[in-house]
């Protein structure tokens, strides 16, 4: 099938998509009302999405390729448990794990709640993030991709 | 307050208004390419109003900045996705209707 491409649906795409990722970041970082780690996550992953439904997946898979894609899910996870070991190392043993709120340094300058929050928002929640957007497009790509010799008799532009 | 009030809830009800005409240009118009045209442009002023009368009742916050943002993103989206949706089914050979034919 010989389709022109659409100016409008590329245009819009195009100019969507980086305030799509900021909009994603804004919503995994600012944990000050609505939003979150898993919901951020999701937001970053509808642009990439977006991305490899307009152009086609080949160039989407170029954007974000599958050892990327593992690493950043096991990134998330690392930056999740290591912020617990890192309470427990700087509070001299005396924290349980994943207990924010004895993070050593911070704490001791501005208070145990404030540093509670701020390693929750900070750290967290990108972890989180990081994680649950490298699912949701490695899960998005493993339904959707096509072995080779599929791909050879259809041309995806 | 009152008038932020009554300024938020005029915009959610005329919001509702639009989604309801929406609904019944779905429900009557008998083709593709009309409910197309009857949902996609109600649904983008309905969302927009009543995301942007919950902003308004809000106040200024870091929630309504993102309702805000959300708003925004409908206006610019929504156009864009009915157009690729009826694009679709045009090349994909989608019949027009005429006047004289059957419901489809």
């Amino acid at each position: 099938m010989n389709v022109k491409r659409d100016i409008i649906v590329d245009t819009t795409s195009k100019k969507m998509m980086p305030i799509i990722l900021a909009f994603g970041l804004y919503t995994m970082i600012g944990s000050k009302g609505a939003g979150g780690g898993f919901q951020g996550g999701c937001i970053i992953a509808a642009a990439f999405i977006l991305h490899s439904l307009i152009f086609g997946f080949i160039e989407g898979r170029k954007k974000i390729p599958e050892s990327w894609n593992t690493f950043f899910k096991s990134f998330g996870l690392h930056l999740y448990c290591g912020c617990g070991l890192l309470s427990i190392i700087a509070s001299n043993f005396v924290a349980e794990f994943l207990n924010y709120s004895a993070f050593w340094p911070i704490a001791n300058l501005v208070g145990t709640h404030e540093a509670r929050a701020m390693q929750v928002e900070l750290i967290i929640e990108v972890g989180i993030g990081i994680t649950v957007f490298a699912a949701f497009v490695s899960m998005f790509y493993d339904l959707a991709w096509k072995d080779d010799d599929e791909l050879e008799d259809e041309v995806i532009k | 307050m009152l008038a932020l009030n009554l300024i938020s809830a005029t915009m959610i009800l005329s919001g509702i208004f639009f989604m309801f005409l929406g609904v019944i240009g779905l429900i009557k118009l008998p083709d593709f390419y009309t409910r197309m045209h009857a949902i996609g442009k109600c649904d983008t002023m309905g969302q927009f109003l009543i995301i942007l009368g919950f902003a308004v009742y809000e106040g200024l916050s870091f929630i309504s900045i993102k309702l805000l943002l959300i708003s925004v993103f409908y206006l610019f989206s929504m156009p864009a996705a009915t157009h690729a949706i009826v694009k679709a089914a045009f090349y994909g050979g989608e019949r027009v209707w005429k006047k004289g034919d059957q419901r489809m």
